[in-house]
């Protein structure tokens, strides 16, 4: 069984202000994950805003260094991408695909013509008729087609058909892994699903895997295969998706599941905040846990 | 209970003319409703589905080239009755933020960046309070302490509050000359989680506590499914399903509430959930008749050519759908205990 990916202790420390006051933020600490390449999955980045989630994604695109660990993809590490040609193999690998679909694609261009970019520029496609097979061949896969979208600007599409728009553009190089920063936040509620149903089917029938970050747990426990839930820097609880959000056992994810708004008493007008000071008390002695690994495969970190 | 808010066929357009082409865009399309003391009432609906519009519109902050083509809409606070659009601007003046406030999305862009809260209290809710100075300062700090919030946030500047007290702090003042009308628009959207579900609690205990109307405008059905009594469904400029809340979620009357609603993801839940084809309409080119018809599965031949009423389909409760009886709610909502009547 061969890894796709290895985080393997991976911290990052952002150092802010000058020589007298010289501060740190801890954004990511002591991370460690493997994704297989034989068994593609969705695998589920949980947190709040500031719980490092999109440093981590930002790491793993090699967008930033890592102060500390290794991330391996394929076997290699950032560092081992020195030549332009190792990073363009290692960009038709790996793809990112954004929350925000109006602010990915510029208004004043026609979206195609970023499929268009990346079918030359990854694919290394030539001939017009090469870049139009990779581009329809790639919206098919999303369920769009290259006749719906050539000429179109961004306003003349919904959120939804962008958003498959841009992961279609991910998806022109046969990448091994989507990125996937919060891809259905910004999309309206009757096309968020299609959305969260297509990274699904992706990893069904392309084999594709996708690290799924997101805050939202109700779609996370739809899709998700695994998941690993961050507080403040810290890896808190990871495991099976269903196993991990069914019982929770740290106390953080214990509020975070409580915290989600069930629709199962609507108009009960029950609504209590939840308690967070557990959860903050669990968090203070963060620095002293450690992972521990439970009976039913997942790892919970205990003081 | 009275109706603070009386709406009879409200039709506001953007009217527009850009070389000598005429446009119109009807974000309010025939919206006859009405809101009523001590509720809080829920709009939901997609991105350009014309929430945004309607609040304007009652909250009679529209300009160019929006218009009201055609409607009325009256205010009851008391003993005073008020239609915005008919009075003169004095009089309408007089109502804002003393009767009539508004908790804005961008608590960022709501707080002026370089002036410290207090200044903005000031700026708000001193000429409409009509207090003396000391007197209007202990009052601004005994509504915030019933809030929950330290007073000393007045001394600070915008950007050393988190988003979730930002938020706080905006909710704070839109709420402290007690207006009996409140309209919230996506409040909570920006926020976190866990503070979502803080900030939803305290919106709720300061309705509860001034017995005001609040109109909570988002597009997450699980927040208005917490929050809400009655909840209306806007699609494309039009109110298409209005009822209260626990109805709307366990027997929708309307094909695109049920959707909205099954198409929930919940956890503990793992069946296959279906998104709706097709995409929201353009207002600009609306589609004729019922103007879901397009994405309908129910749809027949008469939707497409026929506009379906806004009608009674049982009790508090209405749908604009010709197959109305029809629709069967898409998604089991559990039962918990029944509430306990106070």
């Amino acid at each position: 069984m061969s890894t796709l990916l290895e985080v393997s202790n991976v911290s990052m420390r952002f150092v802010m202000g000058g020589l007298f006051s010289r501060n740190h933020i801890d954004a990511v600490v002591d991370a460690n994950f493997t994704l297989s390449a034989e068994n593609p999955e969705i695998f589920t980045i949980i947190g709040e805003s500031g719980s490092g989630k999109t440093t981590l994604a930002r790491m793993i695109l090699g967008l930033e260094k890592p102060t500390a660990g290794d991330i391996l993809f394929e076997g290699k590490s950032a560092a081992e991408r020195n030549t332009r040609a190792a990073r363009l193999a290692f960009m038709r690998r790996v793809q990112p695909v954004f929350q925000n679909p109006f602010e990915t694609f510029n208004p004043l261009k026609q979206v195609d013509r970023y499929l268009e970019a990346t079918a030359r520029s990854l694919l290394g496609a030539r001939s017009k008729a090469d870049v139009d097979a990779a581009m329809d061949d790639a919206l098919q896969k999303v369920g769009l087609s290259l006749k719906e979208i050539a000429g179109r600007y961004a306003h003349e599409l919904s959120g939804g058909q962008l958003q498959r728009v841009a992961i279609a553009r991910a998806l022109i190089p046969n990448p091994a892994l989507l990125i996937a920063d919060e891809p259905v936040s910004m999309v309206d509620a009757s096309l968020r699903m299609s959305i969260v149903n297509l990274l699904k089917e992706l990893r069904d029938t392309l084999k594709v895997s996708v690290i799924y970050i997101t805050h939202d747990l109700a779609t996370a426990y739809y899709i998700s295969d695994r998941i690993i839930i961050m507080q403040k820097g810290h890896v808190v609880e990871m495991g099976p998706a269903r196993t991990v959000l069914d019982t929770p056992e740290h106390p953080y994810s214990q509020l975070l599941k409580s915290s989600v708004l069930s629709i199962d008493a609507a108009g009960m007008g029950d609504l209590r905040p939840a308690d967070r000071a557990m959860a903050e008390a669990a968090w203070s002695r963060a620095g002293q846990g450690a992972l521990v690994a439970r009976d039913d495969g997942r790892m919970v970190r205990t003081a | 209970m009275g109706d603070v808010l009386t709406v009879r066929n409200l039709k506001a357009y953007y009217q527009m003319a850009y070389f000598g082409v005429d446009r119109e865009v009807r974000a309010v399309d025939d919206v006859t409703l009405t809101i009523r003391e001590n509720e809080i009432y829920g709009i939901a609906g997609e991105s350009s589905s014309g929430k945004t519009s309607l609040i304007k519109t009652f909250a009679a902050a529209i300009r160019p080239p929006l218009k009201i083509v055609d409607g009325s809409m009256t205010y009851r606070f008391g003993d005073l009755e008020i239609d915005p659009y008919k009075a003169s601007k004095e009089d309408v003046d007089a109502i804002r933020w003393k009767h009539l406030s508004y908790i804005m999305q961008g608590s960022m862009s709501l707080l002026n960046p370089v002036r410290r809260v207090k200044k903005t209290f000031e700026d708000f809710a001193f000429k409409p309070m009509g207090l003396p100075r000391a007197e209007f300062w202990s009052k601004v700090r005994a509504h915030l302490e019933r809030l929950g919030l330290s007073p000393n946030v007045l001394e600070a500047y915008p950007h050393q509050l988190s988003g979730g007290m930002r938020q706080r702090v905006v909710i704070a003042l839109a709420t402290v000359c007690q207006p009996e009308f409140v309209i919230a628009d996506e409040p909570t959207t920006a926020l976190d989680v866990v503070v979502q579900k803080d900030v939803l609690a305290m919106i709720r205990d300061v309705q509860r506590q001034m017995r005001s109307s609040v109109v909570f405008v988002t597009h997450d059905m699980s927040v208005h499914a917490n929050i809400t009594d009655r909840i209306g469904i806007v699609y494309a400029g039009r109110l298409v399903e209005e009822g209260p809340t626990r109805t709307l979620f366990t027997a929708p009357k309307h094909p695109y509430t049920a959707h909205l609603v099954a198409s929930l993801p919940r956890i503990g839940d793992t069946t296959p959930k279906a998104a709706l084809e097709g995409r929201p309409p353009n207002l600009a080119d609306p589609p004729s008749g019922c103007r879901f018809h397009p994405r309908c599965p129910l749809a027949i031949e008469k939707c497409k050519t026929d506009v379906p009423p806004l009608e009674t389909v049982g009790s508090d409760h209405r749908s604009a759908c010709w197959r109305s009886d029809e629709v069967r709610p898409l998604a089991k909502i559990g039962t918990p205990e029944p509430e306990v009547v106070a």
